[in-house]
């Protein structure tokens, strides 16, 4: 591959990938003539979004599946003939949470450590300090299934490092876990490096790319790049700026800055805009595009998805032609069209959501940012009907939904990246079925799927299955489903997670344009790309809001002389932490 | 660490028994937790010995039947009270069928049992008499009680009325079969076979299930990245489900003869010998089930119909084997359960009767054989 990734680095190869191709069935390759290579002693990123082909390429590497072509060698050992030997050798961590959750955290750990033949005598030294690690010691009694996302998967890595493997395989350890826990793994997997072991932190977040010594970059089975994240950054290198000064229309200013031939990639980042340009543009000459007024460009240090979008020949344009075909809802009276009044959620004497209040007025993204289980869905729920409050009123566009809960349901559209739509229905199946549950008939119904068919370009998928859709596609569908029958609000619970940045700049492009209409929507998300495309958020945590603002303000709220500028999730790690320790005083 | 790469020999069998060790402590620890072990392996075992044992019984205590006598005489009325008081029937008499065709009709009485006003001299005059009896066809169990049971209370009163009728049984019905001998409750046929269908259900289905929980779940993919070998994961499955189904059964057989009151004849040695042989077969299906689906919504369904169902109404259970079509007949040469069936029988009926049990577990274990044969193919260390 990259010539720069061979060279420079004196560490020991941990596993060399040499050709590898794997096709499953008749769908194109899971992976593509892969050549790569992985170190001793550092992390190595495997970035990608879903159905990239990370977790094909692990199960490669631990011998449990064999590619079609090519081969590789880890530690020194063939997958094909000498997976034993690689077994006893490495850790691995699968995707789903790999380990038995009716045992106890202790149970497992024996089970582990009897299965990986460490010594009894060596046992109660290694239990220790891997429970210490892991934060673990005082819930070895407790069954796995009752602990959190984050102490699952801390478990998890504790079963891998039992017996100290030389090469540690973990399938997306962030996923289901909160930023907290996620910087947790991350630090104990740092520490193990100092001892040789090489990492494979396999992830769909872009962001925890920046943070490795190297990065195999794959998208749809091919490998864009390997090497070192900041000769993948280096090629927008000045190219990055932040456009601010805008607020309160940032996001006509971002469609009409996206139609700019000049820009290459652009989106929300708060109150602001994100822009790579091509290389040789003037940004001063961007300011034209926005109105001029108080608006500012200043370059800003770029990213890794930056380069990665840049690399996929940019994003997507700004228009959206599903808010040009919706019809601008009138401001109105003024009233919000979603409040939630003192809302509360008890089970039994669990107290899921505590007297959460917030309205959003008309025309606005609000979301509902929190670690897993902090009620942040429980609110959500409550909101669309799904719940009742044992406490509390929730209002969607006017109406209550404790009475009129068919009504507001109506005004309302859900969309959830993981489950709204069925696999095994076809495309127009599954148009027709929403628009039927919607209560949309006659030419009414005929006219509208139609519409969403043209709109988003699913006219020669109609006949395909939605679960043998490409990602993309589905995020289109699901989102068609959900605005059929044209809501005032849509709820979409973590719309975007796992998608590749270009779906996820279509989506959000569709989102704008929809808000500038003047329709209502509500995120739930503890992605914190996502929470910047927001207008304000709540912040859940334990069951009460504890912070709400716009995104510049909290992270206003959270900056010291040593983080002037801090990002989302410092401002999330932050806000928890800070309320943690006033609950704990 | 140390990866001992060519530490062949001792190290490896203690490595391994250890390990093997280590699988069944796991997987008895998860059947004591997971209510659904509990249920399917003694729970449900003890629904189905009492709905044998009490409610599907073959022999019907009381059926409601008319009598219909078309002429009043001393013969006649002395056969109605045979019928009376025969222990098999709530008889209602009526003059005329008409009497009781609405009955019939709406189920409030099971037959009609029909005297013909010429029974009496026909019966003088040798000339064969005759007793119509009209069944309710919807029914075809009970129908087909009343008719033989009818057939048994009339021979029952010619035996009675002496040699003057010997020579002259009245000639109703030829079905030669009775379900209503006293000596053969259907519940002492009936126990044992349920044994083999509770044993099925472990064997088959709970082991199936829990093998693809494992897939579903994503456990089976971590603990194959192990040292373990596929043996060690077969076998660390297996013999919890081996103990667990012979306990089960142990269960069963405590419940049908304390409870029951089945009796007892054979040796416990055979009991044993013979339900650990079916378990073969029974464990071999269930790994292979798993192995092919990887999912417990369709192992279930698998191990209902390719062995639950075989087990109900191929083996013997409820339906005899020599009345089946010969195709059919054949296709139970591979349902294991039709070689236990019959030698449970025996061991809780007649006694040890060892050359019929040594036959019957060669055949299970020659299955149960291919079986694991099969299920060992299908189980690598390998995820696609």
């Amino acid at each position: 591959m990259t010539k720069a990734s061979d060279g420079g680095s004196a560490k020991p190869e941990a596993v060399r990938i040499a050709g590898i191709t794997r096709t499953f069935g008749n769908a194109p390759p899971a992976l593509d003539d892969i050549t790569a290579s992985i170190n001793s002693g550092e992390i190595t990123g495997l970035v990608g979004p879903d159905g990239a082909g990370k977790t094909t390429l692990i199960r490669l590497m631990t011998g449990l599946m064999l590619p079609d072509a090519g081969a590789i060698e880890v530690l020194g050992y063939d997958t094909r003939t000498d997976a034993a030997r690689i077994h006893a050798a490495i850790g691995y961590m699968p995707q789903r949470f790999g380990l038995y959750e009716d045992l106890s955290v202790r149970e497992n750990l024996d089970l582990y450590a009897d299965l990986r033949g460490l010594a009894k005598v060596e046992r109660p030294a290694v239990f220790d300090e891997l429970l210490t690690f892991t934060d673990l010691k005082r819930f070895t009694a407790r069954l796995a299934d009752n602990l959190s996302g984050g102490m699952k998967q801390k478990l998890g890595l504790a079963c891998a490092l039992l017996k100290k493997p030389r090469l540690l395989l973990l399938d997306e350890p962030g996923v289901g876990v909160d930023p907290i826990s996620r910087r947790d793994l991350w630090k104990m997997v740092e520490a193990l490096t100092a001892e040789g072991i090489g990492v494979l932190w396999s992830t769909a977040y872009l962001d925890e790319a920046e943070a490795c010594d190297r990065v195999l970059l794959l998208n749809q089975g091919k490998l864009l790049f390997s090497g070192v994240p900041s000769e993948l950054t280096e090629r927008v290198e000045g190219r990055v700026f932040k456009l601010s000064g805008i607020a309160g229309r940032r996001r006509a200013a971002l469609t009409r800055v996206l139609d700019d031939e000049n820009v290459v990639d652009g989106i929300i980042q708060g109150e602001a805009i994100r822009l790579v340009l091509k290389s040789g543009t003037d940004p001063e000459a961007l300011l034209a595009d926005v109105g001029g007024g108080e608006a500012r460009i200043a370059p800003t240090s770029p990213r890794f998805e930056d380069a990665f979008v840049d690399m996929l020949g940019g994003g997507p344009g700004g228009r959206s032609k599903l808010a040009e075909e919706t019809r601008p809802r009138p401001a109105g009276n003024g009233h919000p069209v979603i409040e939630a009044k003192g809302l509360t959620k008890r089970f039994g004497d669990f107290t899921a959501a505590a007297d959460i209040t917030f309205d959003v007025p008309r025309g606005e993204i609000f979301g509902l940012l929190g670690p897993n289980g902090a009620g942040k869905s429980t609110t959500f729920k409550m909101l669309c009907g799904l719940l009742k409050p044992t406490l509390g009123e929730g209002r969607v566009a006017g109406f209550d939904l404790r009475r009129d809960g068919a009504e507001a349901r109506n005004r309302l559209g859900y969309m959830a990246q993981k489950f709204s739509l069925y696999g095994d229905l076809s495309v127009a199946q599954n148009l027709a079925f929403f628009a039927g549950v919607y209560g949309l008939a006659g030419t009414l119904k005929r006219d509208r799927t139609q519409l969403m068919t043209e709109i988003f370009d699913l006219g020669p998928h109609a006949a395909s299955n939605a679960k043998d859709l490409p990602l993309g596609l589905k995020q289109r569908l699901a989102l068609a489903c959900a605005v059929m029958h044209e809501p005032d609000a849509l709820f979409l619970d973590e719309p975007t997670s796992g998608v590749d940045p270009i779906t996820r700049r279509e989506f959000w492009t569709h989102i704008n344009g929809l808000v500038e209409k003047g329709i209502t929507v509500l995120v739930t998300t503890h992605f914190m790309d996502e929470a910047e495309y927001c207008d304000r958020i709540a912040l859940i945590n334990q069951g009460r809001a504890i912070a709400l603002g716009t995104p510049d303000a909290l992270k206003a709220s959270v900056a010291t002389p040593e983080n002037p500028d801090p990002t989302m999730e410092d401002a999330f790690i932050a806000l928890v932490l800070g309320a943690n320790e006033r609950a704990a005083a | 660490m140390t990866a001992t790469a060519h530490g062949v020999g001792k190290e490896d069998w203690r490595g391994s028994a250890q390990r093997l060790a280590t699988l069944v402590r796991k997987e008895s620890l998860q059947i004591v937790r997971d209510p659904s072990s509990i249920l399917i392996a003694f729970v449900l075992p003890a629904v189905l010995l009492f709905l044998f044992g009490y409610g599907v019984s073959l022999d019907t205590a009381r059926t409601r039947v008319g009598l219909v006598i078309e002429s009043q005489r001393p013969l006649t009325q002395d056969l109605a009270a045979s019928f009376q008081a025969s222990r098999y029937f709530e008889v209602s008499i009526g003059r005329d069928r008409r009497d009781f065709e609405e009955a019939l009709v709406l189920g409030r009485v099971r037959g009609l049992i029909i005297v013909p006003a010429t029974f009496t001299s026909d019966f003088a005059a040798q000339k064969n008499p005759s007793i119509q009896v009209i069944v309710d066809g919807s029914d075809p169990n009970t129908a087909s009680f009343v008719q033989n049971y009818t057939q048994g209370v009339v021979a029952n009163w010619a035996a009675l009325r002496g040699a003057e009728v010997a020579a002259h049984p009245p000639p109703i019905s030829v079905e030669q079969r009775f379900w209503f001998n006293a000596e053969l409750k259907s519940r002492n046929f009936l126990v044992p076979g349920s044994i083999a269908i509770v044993m099925t259900l472990v064997g088959t289905l709970l082991t199936s299930l829990v093998v693809a929980r494992e897939w579903e779940r994503g456990t089976m993919e971590a603990i194959m990245a192990t040292p373990v070998t596929a043996t060690e994961l077969l076998a660390g499955k297996i013999l919890p489900y081996f103990l667990l189904g012979l306990t089960s059964m142990t269960l069963c057989v405590a419940l049908a003869v304390l409870l029951f009151g089945v009796p007892f004849r054979g040796s416990l040695l055979a009991l044993y010998a013979l339900s650990a042989s079916f378990l073969v077969p029974a464990l071999g299906q269930g790994l292979l089930i798993s192995a092919a689906t990887k999912n417990q919504f369709l192992a279930s369904q698998v191990a209902l119909i390719s062995a639950f169902l075989p087990a109900f109404l191929l083996s013997g259970f409820l339906f005899e084997i020599s009345s089946m079509p010969t195709v059919i007949q054949w296709v139970t040469m591979i349902v294991p359960a039709r070689y236990l069936i019959p030698s449970l029988q025996t061991v809780f009926l007649a006694g040890d009767i060892w050359p019929m049990f040594l036959r019957d577990i060669a055949i299970m274990l020659l299955i149960g054989a291919v079986l694991f044969l099969l299920a060992a193919r299908s189980t690598q260390k390998r995820i696609a």
